[in-house]
């Protein structure tokens, strides 16, 4: 966090020398190692067998907030009597189906709950826990609670020491540090970054924090939950507003061609009967009368029928595979490196060859941009310019600086940031370009009565200014055009349109709130009044659970919004994120519907029970409770079962994308991670053409411990290849004790550190990365496991016309334990789930 | 004479010459070139999710300087090496200002004029589009969509632009619509 989020751990800084302890997990000691408390190296891609060892240490010692538990998590849920766990299958859950590679997931339902309801649901069981099938005294042996017990019994420090190389005294000191900071006078926080995303079972790493900090009472309360660190100025925003195949603004699903055939029937499988998502149709009329205007009728389905529909996982690296194999024509990358940034570079290169054109908006011209003229296979002799057909047009970007807009950034704020001068040349903000370019496809469509080409026609086109776009997300009464107040004012009849309803409220009365910029020394310490957080200007999500059953903050110490029997509302530092008049002993009558079924104790209101979860009865492909899985390629067997990977996992078995054995490959013995620097940008593109940075951080390098370097002759400051199935770079080596072998079963395993910021391009130059990664992913979200893989090094650089060598002996079979035979993929795509995206 | 400052120094005795002895009348006369904007114009930086606070000062159509903003309950005033660097990032000469074109098989970059370029653009996603339609799968389920097209955006984008671009590849039928996010 030191590294690549400075200005945000800061704070943390601050809370330390208010007494906070600061515990570091990562497998190098970095700039955050050297100022937290308690260092923890691990072995990158065994986070989940550290996590889930705390689960098992709450539970073993009794020192989960048995008030919050018992009260605002599903602990006390009864799950079905067709349920079978990781114990009884040695890694794999009830409910594997050899054939399609995918588990029957109604077998992980609550008991009562009608399995074809809950099928297609979004978010989970379509229906409420019903008191007759919970045991507020967890004592049921079919209860979460009970589940969960026995579900992490076996991740125990010794398990720890074998798995992760972390001693057990070191695994005691940061569970006991944890439970004792938790409970009614203190709470802990989680941080993470793409180090625990980035792999086959990253959602399930997420998941085990979750747990953690549930059982804890550590979510809904300030100085808790769990922080995703993002690492782009509107990441957060990208997917709220998605650029994603699968979602539509405010998660609202892309409509699935088997499926959603009408608008009718995509409102009955996406619609929660329970839950706030019950209002979930509301914000699907918006949506499409904000897209079509006035052509969208109740009569004609909202002109449902314009859009296209999704059939299969059209992600990022499917996307790649296809045009690799010829399939695409046409390429838009706006702001993206992908031939650097992207896994498994040469197959990135290759797509971008069978393209017949491809637009590439920058700032600067980056390596994806001049893959055509400056690549490794150019380098190489193997390609020739001339010989790639690829027609490339090179748009020049105009900077933040140069144009209005909002980014939202990883607290959920959308901050404005304002136009302070004219863009150079012929440089263009994507907004103009893409207003230009609809204005131009809407001429070209504009005479044409072929049905296909009615939704180009009918989509409203008319934007003036970013602030006229913002207008369309906060959405607007469809009679005047008058800017809504939030998104309780939307509604189902056609009479408003919404672009994005969690950001309804962003534009309200016609005020550009992302652009409030008051002192944040005259406000509240929660700062409401600095630009604007979604969901209604909420700073902290789910803060209900900041008050006990009763509405009474937990303690005076951790006071944030609490219940005012007086005003008969809830009221506190923040706006309160639950139904601002209902009285904690509100209880949903029987027959109640959507919104209607959040009973008083219930503050997790987009969830269809109201509670946060333990056990994941829906909504995840590889299972409803985490289990550790080693990575794609590992160094070791998965000491825990029998399976050794995610079995759900992606693969993409090709070629151009080979993998190695699934543990102890002998050419491929040490573990790779990857990372970013303080001083450069992801793929470089805002930072390796700068010179004040490029100075600071010129040039390639990977971190190896003395220990390794001595096995390799590696001289620190000299040169050293490393390579894999997929590829080789060399880079600088630097020999530090930042990095130290880890002790796991008996023997020593090395791991490397590579950044990933440099390429052929820009000031400062080097090998990239990326082109020792393969395509392999979590089958949850489609992301990449790039930050745990194996390879293999040497002293010495690359030869420049050296191939990756022997590639037809890489060919072989992974030999892998049974139970995952040959799992060639799961990216058969689910066509009830809706993937979201968390990077 | 006397306003040389070592003069100055000299005549006081002033060994460490650190205070105003050491100031010449230039130097009393120095000042931020932030002084000089005639407008100050808030914005974010561009880089990682944290979203600090920038104050952009302007001067005649062009950017002096780009500093923290002191206001923001973010970054009370701080920037960090990347942040501090976006002086150089929206200024610096390495920015490409027009658009380049590289035909089939070609061995070098050409310049060509924008609106061309755009137009050039929007007929090929019509091409692409309109030869690569489907209509529904085998079995009947409409589809309404091309596969023949795809784009990935990176995610230092505003809303507003990954607003439009959703919604205008939504209406062409363009699915394979991805972003940094999923990275």
């Amino acid at each position: 966090m030191a590294e690549c989020h400075p200005v945000g751990f800061r704070w943390v800084m601050k809370a330390k020398e208010r007494g906070a302890t600061i515990i570091h997990v990562d497998p190098r000691f970095t700039r955050t190692s050297a100022v937290a408390d308690i260092h923890v190296p691990i072995r990158a891609g065994s986070d989940i067998a550290f996590l889930g060892a705390i689960i098992n240490y709450i539970l073993t010692n009794d020192r989960y907030f048995k008030e919050y538990v018992v009260n605002y998590t599903n602990a006390p849920a009864i799950i079905s009597e067709k349920y079978a766990d990781t114990e009884d299958f040695d890694g794999l859950f009830g409910g594997w189906d050899e054939e399609t590679k995918q588990y029957d997931r109604t077998m992980w339902l609550y008991e009562g709950v009608d399995a074809d309801a809950a099928a297609g649901k979004k978010s989970g069981p379509r229906q409420p826990i019903r008191p007759e099938h919970t045991d507020p005294t967890l004592q049921h042996p079919r209860c979460v609670f009970q589940i969960l017990k026995r579900h992490f019994a076996r991740y125990t420090p010794e398990m720890v020491e074998n798995i992760c190389g972390i001693k057990p005294e070191l695994f005691h000191k940061v569970a006991e540090t944890l439970c004792k900071n938790s409970g009614r006078e203190r709470t802990s926080a989680f941080c993470y970054a793409v180090g625990w995303t980035q792999h086959t079972v990253g959602v399930q790493y997420i998941r085990s924090a979750a747990i953690i900090q549930l059982l804890l009472g550590n979510m809904g309360r300030p100085g808790g939950g769990i922080m995703a660190l993002r690492g782009h100025a509107s990441i957060q925003g990208s997917t709220d507003i998605p650029t994603l195949y699968n979602l539509l603004p405010g998660y609202l699903p892309m409509p699935k061609a088997k499926q959603d055939k009408d608008f009718d029937s995509y409102i009955r499988f996406n619609e929660s009967p329970s839950g706030w998502w019950g209002e979930f149709k509301k914000y699907a009329v918006s949506l499409l009368k904000a897209y079509y205007g006035d052509a969208a009728t109740q009569e004609n389905g909202w002109c449902f029928d314009r859009m296209p529909t999704i059939d299969g996982d059209h992600s990022h690296m499917n996307t790649v595979a296809s045009m690799a194999d010829g399939n695409i024509k046409g390429y838009f990358v706006m702001g993206e490196n992908p031939t650097v940034g992207s896994m498994n570079a040469s197959l990135q290169r290759k797509g971008l060859r069978e393209l017949e054109w491809l637009v590439v908006r920058d700032l600067n011209l980056i390596e994806t941009a001049e893959f055509w003229r400056d690549s490794p296979e150019i380098d190489r002799g193997e390609l020739k310019s001339e010989d790639i057909a690829t027609e490339v047009f090179f748009f020049p970007a105009a900077a933040h600086t140069e144009k209005d807009g909002s980014f939202t950034n990883t607290q959920r704020l959308l901050q404005w940031h304002h136009q302070a001068i004219e863009p150079p040349g012929d440089c263009q903000s994507e907004l103009d370009f893409m207003y230009q370019l609809g204005l131009r496809l809407k001429e070209l469509y504009r005479d044409s009565t072929l049905p296909r080409d009615r939704a180009i026609q009918d989509i409203t086109w008319d934007y003036p200014s970013a602030e006229s776009v913002l207008k369309e997300i906060n959405g607007f009464t469809a009679a005047d055009g008058k800017p809504v107040e939030g998104f309780t004012s939307l509604k189902d009849d056609g009479s408003t349109a919404c672009g994005c309803w969690i950001y309804s409220g962003s534009y309200r009365d016609g005020i550009n709130m992302t652009a409030r910029r008051k002192l944040g020394s005259e406000q509240n310490w929660v700062a409401p009044e600095w630009a604007w957080a979604w969901p209604h200007n909420r700073r902290m999500l789910y803060n209900r659970a900041s008050a006990d059953p009763e509405g009474k903050p937990w303690s005076e110490r951790k006071k944030y919004v609490w219940w005012d029997e007086e005003q008969k509302k809830w009221v506190g530092h923040d706006i309160p994120d639950f139904i601002v008049d209902r009285p904690p002993s509100y209880r949903p009558p029987r027959e109640a519907r959507g919104k209607e079924t959040i009973s008083g104790v219930d503050p997790f209101v987009m969830q269809a029970d109201g509670k946060g979860w333990l056990f994941a009865a829906a909504g995840l492909q590889d299972g409803p409770l985490p289990t550790h899985y080693e990575p794609e390629e590992s160094v070791a067997r998965n000491l825990l079962y029998d399976q050794q990977c995610n079995p759900t996992r992606m693969e993409w078995r090709r070629k151009d994308n080979l993998y190695h054995r699934a543990y102890s490959d002998p050419r491929f013995p040490y573990v790779v991670t990857t990372y970013r620097l303080t001083e450069h940008h992801t793929a470089g593109g805002m930072s390796r053409w700068l010179s004040w940075l490029s100075e600071l951080q010129p040039e390639m390098f990977c971190e190896v411990s003395p220990e390794l370097a001595a096995k390799h002759e590696l001289k620190n400051g000299g040169w050293a290849t490393i390579w894999t199935a997929r590829g080789e770079i060399e880079a600088r080596v630097l020999v530090t004790n930042r990095l130290r072998p880890l002790r796991i079963q008996g023997g020593d395993i090395h791991q490397i550190g590579l950044p990933y910021h440099w390429a052929s391009r820009g000031l400062v130059r080097g090998d990239s990365a990326n082109e020792l990664i393969g395509f392999v992913g979590d089958p949850n979200v489609s992301i990449q496991e790039s930050k745990a893989f194996t390879a293999m090094i040497a002293a010495g650089r690359r030869g420049k016309r050296r191939e990756v060598k022997a590639l037809d002996e890489m060919a072989w079979e992974r030999d892998l334990p049974p139970a995952e035979g040959d799992h060639v993929s799961s990216h058969n795509f689910k066509a009830e789930e809706s993937k979201e995206s968390n990077a | 004479m006397s306003i040389w400052p070592v003069v100055k120094q000299i005549q006081k005795s002033d060994v460490n010459a650190f205070g105003k002895n050491a100031f010449s009348s230039r130097t009393e006369g120095l000042q931020p070139r932030t002084r000089q904007a005639d407008k100050v114009v808030g914005s974010i930086c561009p880089y990682c999710a944290v979203g600090c606070g920038q104050l952009v000062y302007v001067k005649e159509g062009k950017i002096l300087d780009i500093e923290g903003d002191p206001a923001s309950p973010i970054s009370a005033g701080c920037l960090c090496p990347k942040g501090a660097a976006t002086f150089q990032l929206v200024t610096g000469s390495h920015r490409v200002k027009k658009v380049l074109y590289r035909r089939p098989h070609g061995k070098a970059w050409e310049e060509i004029p924008l609106d061309q370029a755009i137009e050039m653009v929007a007929q090929r996603v019509k091409k692409a589009r309109d030869e690569n339609w489907q209509d529904a799968d085998k079995e009947g389920n409409a589809l309404r969509r091309t596969m023949a097209i795809a784009h990935l955006g990176g995610a230092t984008l505003d809303n507003e632009e990954n607003y439009l671009i959703k919604k205008l590849f939504t209406g062409l039928g363009v699915v394979q619509v991805e972003n940094q996010a999923r990275i």
